[in-house]
C-alpha cells in the first residue's frame, strides 16, 4: 500500500516536470504566432476584465502601502532633487538661449514640425498589472488592439520612454519595458557632439541602462541627458521618434569608456511607481524631415 | 478518493487564481525597499506544508502555469520552480511533521529562496546575458527578506480557507489530543486516567 502510494507521487511528481519541461521547450522555441503564445494572448484576454476590476478595487490598497513607501525615502529624494534643481536651472538658462535661436533657424528653412509626441496619436492607458521578478520587466496595461494599439508601438510614462508593446489582446496590452533583457533602442546623448549608441539595460537591476557601442573619446559627462536616435536608413528605420527622453548619464567612467565603449544611464522615469502611460499608436507619423535648400 | 476532494480541489484552484490576480494587480506594484513581495511562493508552500507533496506539487504547477501565462512569461519556467518548492514543502510536512508555529517563517523563506535563486539560474541556462551583480544578489535576498515577514499571515490565510475541505488526519487528531490533553478538551489527562499508582510500579 505504501510502496504504491509512493509510486504513485512520484509518477505525478516526474509527469508534472516533463510537462514543464516541455512547454519550456516548445515555448522557447516558438514564434510570437505560434499556438502557445496564441493560447496564451487568448488566456489574457479572458483574464483582462478581472485584472482590471482588480485593479480598481485594489488601489486604495496600493496607494496607502505606495504613500508609506514614499514617505520613507521622501528625505533622501527631496536632498537629491534640491541639487539636481539647481543643476537644471542653470541648464534652462541655457536651453532658453538655444530655443530661441532654434526657432528663428527652424522658421528660415521651413522645418517640419510634426515630431512632437502629439502627432504620433497617442491613446492614454492605466497600468493593471505588473511583473514581480527582476526578470521580465513587464507592466499590464487597460488598452489594447480595439484603441489603435499595435505591436511594438512605443509607450511613454512618466514623461520619458518606458518601453514598447510587445503583446496586444482586445482591451489590454503586455508594455516590455526599458530595463527588460530583450530590449534594445538607438539613443543619443545630448552633448556637444550628439554622441549616439544603442541603449541596453543592466539586467537585474532596475535603476540602470548601459549606453554601448559609443565612441572611445566621447567627451560625456555626468548628468547629461540621453534621448531616442530615431534613426532613418533607407527602408530600416527606428520603431522609437527621436527626441523622446530616456535618461540621463549617471556614470561616465572613462575606463569603461574606452574599453568597453559604454555609459551608464539611469532611467528618467521610476520604473517601479509609474500608474499610468501614453502608447504613441503612430510611431512613424511626422518623419518627413525638411531639407535644407 | 475522499468526499472532501472536489472541494480541496475548487478551493486550491480559487486560491491560486485570486493570488495571482493580486499578486499582479496591487502587490506587485508595492516596492518596498526598492522590491516587491511575491505571495505565490508563499501559497504554495502553505499549501504544501497543510496538504502534502503530491498536492502540494500541482498546486506549484498549476500556480506557476497561472503566472506564466498571466503575465505572458516563458511557459513552464515558474511552474519548474513552484513544482519543487510545493513538493519539498509537502515532504517536510510528510516526514517531519513539524508543529512549531514558526516553521512556515522559516519555509516561507527557503521558498522565496529558492524561487528568486532558480529563476535567476533558469534565465542564465536560457541564455539571458546578464552580470552576476551585488545588486541581483541584495534584491533577492530584501524580497526574501519581506516574504519572511509576510510568511505567517499568509500561511494563517491559507490555512483558514483550505482546512475544512481537508480530509481528518489521524496526525492532527493526535496532535490535538495531546495538546488538548484528549480528546475533548473539557476532560485533564489526570480524569481521562485515572489515579497514577505510586511506589514505582513494584
Amino acid at each position: 500500500m505504501h510502496d504504491k502510494q509512493v509510486r504513485r507521487r512520484r509518477a505525478v511528481l516526474a509527469l508534472l516536470v516533463g510537462v514543464s519541461l516541455i512547454l519550456l521547450t516548445a515555448y522557447f522555441g516558438e514564434s510570437q504566432n505560434s499556438p502557445l503564445h496564441s493560447v496564451q494572448r487568448g488566456i489574457v484576454a479572458v483574464l483582462s476584465p478581472v485584472q482590471t476590476g482588480a485593479s480598481k478595487v485594489l488601489s486604495p490598497v496600493r496607494d496607502i502601502a505606495n504613500w508609506a513607501s514614499d514617505t520613507l525615502r521622501a528625505k533622501s529624494q527631496r536632498d537629491q532633487l534640491q541639487k539636481e534643481v539647481d543643476t537644471y536651472r542653470a541648464q534652462a538658462d541655457l536651453y532658453r538661449t538655444k530655443a530661441l535661436q532654434y526657432g528663428q533657424l527652424s522658421a528660415e528653412i521651413k522645418l517640419d514640425q510634426s515630431i512632437g509626441a502629439d502627432n504620433y496619436d497617442p491613446v492614454a492607458a492605466d497600468v493593471i498589472g505588473r511583473d514581480p521578478t527582476l526578470w521580465y520587466q513587464q507592466v499590464t496595461v487597460d488598452k489594447g488592439s480595439n484603441d489603435g494599439v499595435a505591436l511594438n508601438d512605443p509607450v511613454i510614462g512618466d514623461g520619458a520612454l518606458v518601453g514598447k508593446v510587445t503583446t496586444v489582446a482586445g482591451s489590454v496590452s503586455i508594455v516590455t519595458l526599458i530595463t527588460d533583457h530583450s530590449f534594445a533602442v538607438a539613443a543619443q546623448i545630448l552633448d556637444s557632439s550628439g554622441d549616439t549608441g544603442v541603449l541596453v539595460p543592466a539586467v537585474g537591476n532596475p535603476n540602470a541602462l548601459l549606453l554601448q557601442d559609443l565612441p572611445g573619446h566621447a567627451a560625456i559627462t555626468v548628468g547629461e541627458q540621453v534621448v531616442t536616435a530615431g534613426f532613418k536608413q533607407g527602408p530600416l528605420q527606428s520603431l522609437y521618434p527621436a527626441g523622446i527622453p530616456i535618461g540621463q548619464v549617471s556614470n561616465a567612467d572613462q575606463n569603461q569608456l574606452l574599453n568597453n565603449n559604454q555609459v551608464e544611464v539611469a532611467p528618467a522615469a521610476d520604473l517601479r511607481h509609474f500608474d499610468s502611460v501614453q502608447i504613441l499608436t503612430k510611431p512613424f507619423a511626422g518623419t518627413e524631415r525638411a531639407q535644407v535648400p | 478518493m475522499s468526499a472532501n476532494t472536489p472541494r480541496l480541489i475548487l478551493r486550491l484552484a480559487l486560491l491560486a487564481l485570486i493570488t495571482v490576480v493580486i499578486q499582479e494587480t496591487a502587490v506587485s506594484q508595492v516596492s518596498i525597499f526598492g522590491v516587491s513581495a511575491d505571495l505565490t511562493p508563499l501559497v504554495v508552500m502553505s499549501v504544501g506544508l497543510l496538504t502534502g507533496s503530491l498536492p502540494g506539487a500541482i498546486m506549484g504547477f498549476a500556480t506557476g502555469l497561472l503566472v506564466d501565462t498571466v503575465l505572458v512569461q516563458t511557459l513552464g519556467v515558474t511552474s519548474l520552480l513552484y513544482i519543487a518548492i510545493g513538493y519539498w514543502s509537502g515532504r517536510l510536512r510528510e516526514l517531519r511533521d513539524p508543529a512549531h508555529g514558526l516553521v512556515p517563517l522559516a519555509a516561507g523563506a527557503a521558498a522565496t529562496a529558492v524561487a528568486g535563486i532558480g529563476m535567476t539560474l533558469i534565465q542564465f541556462l536560457l541564455g539571458v546575458d546578464a552580470p552576476v551583480s551585488f545588486l541581483l544578489v541584495q534584491q533577492i535576498f530584501i524580497t526574501v527578506l519581506v516574504n519572511t515577514l509576510i510568511a505567517l499571515p499568509v500561511f494563517a490565510l491559507v490555512r483558514r480557507i483550505i482546512t475544512p475541505a481537508l480530509p481528518d488526519d489521524p496526525r492532527r487528531r493526535r496532535r490535538r489530543a495531546y495538546t488538548t490533553g484528549g480528546l475533548s478538551p473539557l476532560q485533564s489527562p489526570s480524569q481521562r486516567l485515572g489515579q497514577i499508582p505510586r511506589g514505582g510500579g513494584q
